[in-house]
């Protein structure tokens, strides 16, 4: 099936500089993300997750930098972009980012509905009472009720969903191509959890913008994802449909996170958990990143880094246990059979 | 299971805060009893007044109405110097920000020794070392973290000082406020798991304050679903996954997010905001439906409960 690419990155470093060191957050990544489909990353904390999508709108902080590779978008290569200027007619009008706590991403002295026609009056060129009817469109098609009523109100007298909707209108105010949602749920209770992901789903079908989703959280990733991208110590290790990564995936990392999921437990025994911890980034990272924290480690793994295995078209997975010379592994026991395990624990209620 | 020894007991326990020249009544009647060697979950939203019900369990919010029983003890009124000590040791927290619930300008050392020296519970300066060192190791810390501050750890290892900080008061019940809600998700199975190993070893018993219906049911005995202060069901974890009752109780279910896109694919979540009750005349009280399955409900949804359970 032939699809088009909105946007492609192609062997990024990214590094920072922390007082006289140099860290290498993102090391040769190469990512397409294809129009209107939903991707999710993830990986846990320091992985570079975020660091990767925030090269996509140039809002590294001022340590960091592009050292090697290109990004392109529409046309033009993302990290020749050395003026804000330029970055402002991409970031926030055509690539826009959720972020994780809609308490610190709103300004808390300034109204809803402010913050919102802010946004349209300076990308849209509209004039401030146009702006005001598309802020209450925007309000009512996220599901603020009364949104009218509700325009000048102050962030403090929204819940921390309510809030969370206002961040994704303004993300949504000038029609984005690609919308970054990094952690859009974390901070909220499950079942509001669930009516935000719900709400995104809904908009994308109606506006048809491309989701980027980063996230620790696997059963989002289940949620919302068509394609999954797993990150570890920068880099990307396997990505591929949501449904290869869940039900057939490949690399030993991928195994680890999902068998500690606690979803999975059985009561009375240990859930397993991932040993060590990831490498310092700070010095060169010799084969595989992940080989320390690997029980199928071979003596390879720590001496060269593996390449991109091809399972399928869509799957890949950075792992010797690939190559045709390695013995053969079988999945762990734990997420051998991960639908069936899912419906005997839970039952039909988990549906 | 052997007979159960009940090691706190809450009746009718009613906490209220001023709010303007009224009343704010965060929690409403919360009955419930822990047994000693368990882990009782109370699971809610944001504001459902699970946290307000564990602290006051450590006495730091008075309690309205109703009591509070340790060990066959009030505690939940002004009690005497002794026996204030002895509550404030027997029942520690944990709590969910590893960030912020440790002191920065303090050593481990001194973080892990702080309860130790507030009740003089060391012979001399070589005990109180070894009691220490004795508590990060059970936490799998190891005895050079000492003389560190609490930034140069991870969230993790934060988590664990937290916990060995607890550990060393030598504690009967502790009190878990979401422990790993702000964890990674590969650092969850291990905190999970110390407090599992910690739980056999000590014969500890938890209070695991949570919103995740889906950790919960890994390490907890019995779950409480609290809902805008109000606790509408209560049961065995098994029993409340396999039958839920009441209509919350329902929606936190659907509302876990399953690692397994084909079950996600047909999620249906469901909504609660309580229209569903008609508490106008037929009012409604915490009633045992089965044996040790608790729902707030009125004579008229019991009877539909009832059908669903089959008696």
């Amino acid at each position: 099936m032939e699809r088009k690419v909105i946007l492609s990155a192609r062997d990024v470093v990214v590094k920072f500089r922390v007082r006289d060191r140099v860290l290498t957050a993102i090391r040769k990544v190469s990512l397409d993300l294809y129009e209107g489909e939903t991707l999710a990353i993830v990986g846990e904390s320091g992985s570079g997750k975020t660091v990767l999508t925030k090269t996509f709108t140039g809002m590294l902080e001022s340590n960091g930098f592009i050292s090697e590779g290109k990004i392109f978008f529409e046309d033009q290569d993302l990290v020749q972009i050395k003026n804000n200027k330029t970055w402002e007619k991409i970031r926030g009008s055509k690539i826009a980012t959720v972020f994780q706590d809609p308490m610190s991403s709103l300004n808390p002295i300034r109204t809803i509905g402010t913050q919102i026609t802010e946004v349209i009056i300076k990308h849209q060129k509209k004039n401030s009472k146009e702006a005001r009817e598309i802020a209450i469109d925007l309000m009512d098609k996220v599901g603020i009720p009364n949104a009218a009523d509700r325009f000048n109100e102050y962030p403090f007298q929204y819940s921390g969903g309510m809030r969370q909707r206002i961040v994704i209108a303004i993300a949504l105010a000038c029609r984005p191509k690609i919308l970054i949602c990094d952690e859009p749920t974390t901070a909220l209770d499950v079942t509001i959890q669930a009516q935000i992901l719900e709400l995104i789903k809904n908009l994308q079908k109606e506006f048809g913008f491309t989701t980027i989703y980063i996230t620790h959280d696997l059963g989002v990733v289940a949620n919302v994802a068509q394609r999954v991208a797993v990150m570890y110590a920068g880099q990307i290790v396997e990505y591929g449909t949501s449904h290869e990564i869940f039900y057939s995936p490949k690399h030993p990392y991928t195994w680890a996170l999902l068998s500690s999921l606690p979803q999975l437990g059985i009561k009375g025994e240990k859930l397993y958990s991932i040993p060590g911890t990831p490498p310092s980034l700070f010095y060169e990272v010799k084969g595989d990143a992940f080989a320390q924290r690997n029980p199928y480690a071979m003596n390879i793994d720590f001496e060269e880094e593996p390449p991109f295995f091809m399972i399928t078209e869509s799957h890949f997975a950075k792992t010797w246990l690939q190559d045709p010379r390695a013995p053969k592994v079988e999945l762990p026991s734990a997420i051998r059979d991960l639908h069936a395990t899912i419906v005997k624990i839970y039952g039909k209620e988990g549906v | 299971m052997t007979s159960k020894e009940v090691l706190l007991s809450l009746k009718d326990v009613t906490i209220t805060f001023p709010k303007g020249k009224g009343v704010f009544t965060a929690v409403k009647d919360a009955s419930f009893d822990i047994y000693k060697g368990e882990t009782f979950a109370l699971v809610g939203e944001s504001g459902s007044g699970k946290t307000t019900i564990g602290r006051a369990i450590v006495r730091i919010n008075p309690v309205a109405k109703g009591s509070i029983e340790f060990e066959g003890k009030l505690i939940s009124e002004k009690l005497g110097m002794e026996e204030t000590k002895w509550v404030t040791k027997s029942i520690q927290m944990i709590f969910q920000d590893p960030a912020t619930s440790l002191n920065e300008r303090a050593t481990v050392d001194y973080i892990i020794s702080e309860g130790l020296y507030n009740f003089h519970m060391y012979k001399d300066e070589d005990d109180r070392k070894a009691k220490v060192l004795k508590s990060l190791t059970e936490v799998g810390l190891l005895d050079e973290h000492i003389t560190r501050y609490p930034h140069e750890f991870s969230g993790g290892q934060r988590q664990r000082i937290g916990i060995a900080r607890a550990m060393a008061m030598e504690p009967r019940l502790i009190v878990a406020d979401e422990p790993i809600s702000a964890l990674d998700v590969s650092i969850r199975a291990q905190v999970l798991n110390l407090m599992k190993t910690l739980q056999e070893t000590k014969g500890l018993t938890y209070l695991f304050i949570a919103h995740d219906l889906s950790v919960v049911r890994f390490i907890s005995d019995r779950i409480a679903v609290i809902h805008l202060g109000r606790i509408v069901e209560l049961a065995n974890t098994e029993e409340l996954f396999k039958n839920p009752l009441h209509p919350y109780t329902k929606s936190l279910l659907s509302a876990i997010p399953m690692p397994d896109p084909i079950l996600e694919s047909k999620k249906v979540p469901l909504f609660y905001d309580g229209s569903e009750h008609d508490y106008s005349t037929d009012l409604p009280s915490f009633v045992e439906i089965s044996k040790d399955h608790f729902v707030w409900a009125n004579t008229k949804e019991l009877e539909s409960y009832k059908k669903i359970l089959k008696i």
